[in-house]
């Protein structure tokens, strides 16, 4: 515990660097595999839409000089590699000229605020109420009640979304229905701006939470049963000591450390997995930049997203490894 | 110690503890009443299963659903503990009655230094006449680690970090730290090895000897038994068959059951087969009318299937629940088979 040890530092981040590499040439080769290129197929849809297109031939060729295909194989993937250090994802196809990158870095900030926000959320809100489900001094309206709430959980947040849109947006109209803030107010610092936001942000929060946390709280309850099993909480009980103490020191810290490593792993795929929350929002994040890209056959926005995707990921898993022997003190880096 | 001078500090009173199942309710401790002393260690021995952990922690209040306490009455000092509310059985939890729990392995918590767990105890039931405040409480807990035979910087360290005896010990120093008056040490002594069996079970001793505190053993180690407990009580499927002192138990145990359990014991001078071949026979849903030893017992009577005996002194410092044994005009018992 502790300090972290320098060599198991260097090693781990030996381990992240690698991983992305790993995954920034399988996302190169992966649309390489396939017949064709992004540049045919983009004037081949051209000319079916608007049937002769002048000059194809020389668009095409434009094309290719412009992103780079005229290069051989080893050129062209040594300059990818390049452009990702540098977080140049090059050009999007769909809304050309703006660059990737800049399309991301304006969709990032937003899922990461709301998302990060709300999954936090889910994850207490799922730990606690699993934990309760378990805890014999827990009231036993309570006890009936959040199984009753678990109903969330089996309906798809498309479902959800749209419920709540129709009920606290529309009928009731406490929230507004599209957008992450309102228009004609300036983004910065000043309290109108955040107010707005948090106004936008509060029903696709709750889209996220009430369908995620029953998961958490199945996997609290699983563990929690184990720990209530354990002989340390027996004895935490003989000692005579304050039910609600047990509850957190003795059986919470102990139920809720698998939990963590979950948590993390959420965290890092988030950035795609709401993309239908976003979408039904009209919430202008990462999921919502996917689901056009996706549409569009945005290849170069797709790649950057999954880029961004795969990082973030790879960062999370790292963070905890390098984090969890602060909260479980039988995990330790190895000797120095 | 003579009889007439002992104090009694704890008593069980026709305990009837059972878990519910699907099939019907397991009998597991099922009308159980025995005395323990000032002062004394009483042993509970039987085989694996007969409910002697059972019934520990009924005498704890630690049964939980599906189990649960039928009847029956533990007393301390008058006060019957199964008629308490929480707020007063948690007081009186640690500060009367401590436990040494059942396999050192699991029993600290993972997440918490040696020196918390401890602590935690104290400082839960500090009073307005016993406070501690921090700098009282390290030298106590300090005290309390040397005094069971542990180096000062296991005060810091994770059960984790710490080998099987040493933990047990951790659980000694923390069961007498607030002088309770009586100890239930549940199998404190199996999986470890023998030499730190030995250890463990003197350094309990010592520490019993020391505060003078009364203990209940639980325990299947007859050898360890018989160095360690004043008196011995044999239980089967949920019912005690024997009390005796054991120096009775051991060269004239009386009730057949208490006859194989003590030659089971392995000797080096003779090597003999083993007596008991098998764990308890009967389903324990469904215990069989009478006595309830009746199906594995070598001298089982027509009397034996139709009443439960009763438990009756045989000679001083030995009462037994068996049929073999029948009172004579004088008051004094004889064994059925010495006519026969």
């Amino acid at each position: 515990m502790g300090r972290i040890p320098r060599q198991y530092l260097l090693r781990r981040l030996r381990i992240f660097i690698l991983t992305i590499w790993a995954s920034a040439t399988l996302i190169w080769i992966i649309p390489r595999l396939a017949p064709g290129d992004p540049i045919s197929a983009m004037v081949g849809q051209m000319s079916q839409a608007g049937g002769y297109v002048e000059g194809s031939e020389e668009i095409i060729e434009g094309f290719r000089a412009r992103f780079g295909l005229d290069q051989p194989l080893p050129i062209q993937y040594l300059r990818y590699l390049l452009n990702l250090i540098t977080l140049d994802f090059g050009y999007s196809i769909a809304s050309f000229p703006t660059p990737v990158s800049q399309i991301i870095g304006q969709a990032l900030p937003w899922t990461f605020g709301l998302l990060v926000l709300a999954m936090t959320i889910t994850f207490l809100l799922g730990n606690a109420l699993g934990a309760l489900m378990i805890w014999t001094h827990t009231p036993h309206l309570i006890k009936v009640l959040i199984p009753l709430g678990m109903v969330f959980t089996s309906i798809p947040s498309i479902l959800s979304g749209l419920f709540l849109l129709y009920i606290f947006a529309f009928i009731l109209n406490w929230f507004p229905v599209q957008g992450a803030y309102a228009l004609g107010i300036i983004p910065g610092l000043n309290l109108p701006f955040i107010l707005s936001v948090i106004q936008h942000g509060t029903l696709p929060a709750l889209a996220v939470i009430l369908v995620n946390f029953g998961y958490w709280a199945l996997g609290m309850r699983g563990m929690m049963i184990t720990v209530q099993g354990e002989d340390y909480v027996q004895l935490a009980r003989a000692k005579g000591l304050n039910p609600l103490y047990v509850l957190y020191r003795y059986m919470i810290r102990n139920a809720i450390l698998p939990q963590i490593t979950a948590f993390a792993i959420t965290l890092g795929t988030l950035v795609s997995g709401q993309v239908l929350v976003e979408y039904i929002f009209g919430y202008q994040g990462m999921g919502k930049i996917i689901y056009d890209a996706i549409l569009a056959r945005d290849f170069a926005v797709i790649q950057g997203a999954s880029f961004i995707v795969i990082c973030m990921t790879a960062g999370a898993v790292m963070v905890v490894d390098l984090t969890y022997p602060l909260v479980d003190p039988r995990i330790s880096h190895g000797g120095e | 110690m003579t009889r007439e001078s002992r104090t009694p500090v704890l008593e069980v009173r026709d305990l009837r503890i059972y878990y519910e199942t699907p099939k019907g309710d397991v009998h597991a401790v099922d009308g159980i009443s025995f005395v323990l002393y000032q002062g004394e260690t009483l042993g509970l021995v039987g085989e694996s299963g007969c409910g002697k952990s059972t019934a520990a922690m009924g005498i704890l209040q630690l049964i939980t659903p599906p189990g649960r306490i039928v009847s029956g009455q533990v007393l301390m000092d008058g006060v019957d503990l199964l008629k308490l509310d929480e707020r007063t059985l948690r007081q009186m939890r640690w500060s009367r009655l401590a436990l040494v729990p059942q396999g050192a392995m699991n029993s600290l918590n993972p997440t918490m230094r040696v020196h918390q767990q401890i602590e935690d105890v104290i400082r839960q039931h500090q009073t307005k006449t016993k406070t501690f405040d921090r700098s009282q409480l390290k030298p106590r807990i300090l005290e309390l680690l040397s005094w069971v035979g542990l180096p000062e910087r296991v005060y810091d360290m994770y059960p984790h970090e710490l080998s099987g005896g040493m933990k047990q010990r951790v659980c000694i120093a923390m069961a007498v730290a607030l002088h309770p008056g009586v100890i239930i040490a549940d199998e404190s002594t199996s999986a470890l090895d023998v030499v730190v069996q030995r250890v463990v079970a003197q350094t309990l001793l010592r520490v019993k000897a020391d505060l003078g505190v009364s203990m209940i053993m639980i325990g299947h180690d007859m050898g360890l038994m018989a160095q360690m407990v004043d008196r011995i009580v044999v239980m089967y499927a949920g019912r005690i068959v024997e009390i005796a002192t054991v120096e009775h138990a051991f060269r004239n145990p009386a009730h057949p059951y208490s006859q194989v359990l003590i030659d089971s014991v392995p000797t080096i001078s003779e090597r003999k087969p083993l007596k008991i071949t098998e764990g308890i026979t009967h389903d324990p849903r469904n215990p069989p009318h009478g006595c309830i030893f009746q199906l594995r017992c070598p001298f089982v009577m027509e009397r034996c299937r139709r009443e439960a005996p009763q438990r009756r002194e045989i000679r001083p410092g030995q009462e037994v629940a068996c049929h073999l044994y029948e009172q004579q005009p004088d008051g004094s018992y004889r064994d059925v088979r010495d006519t026969a």
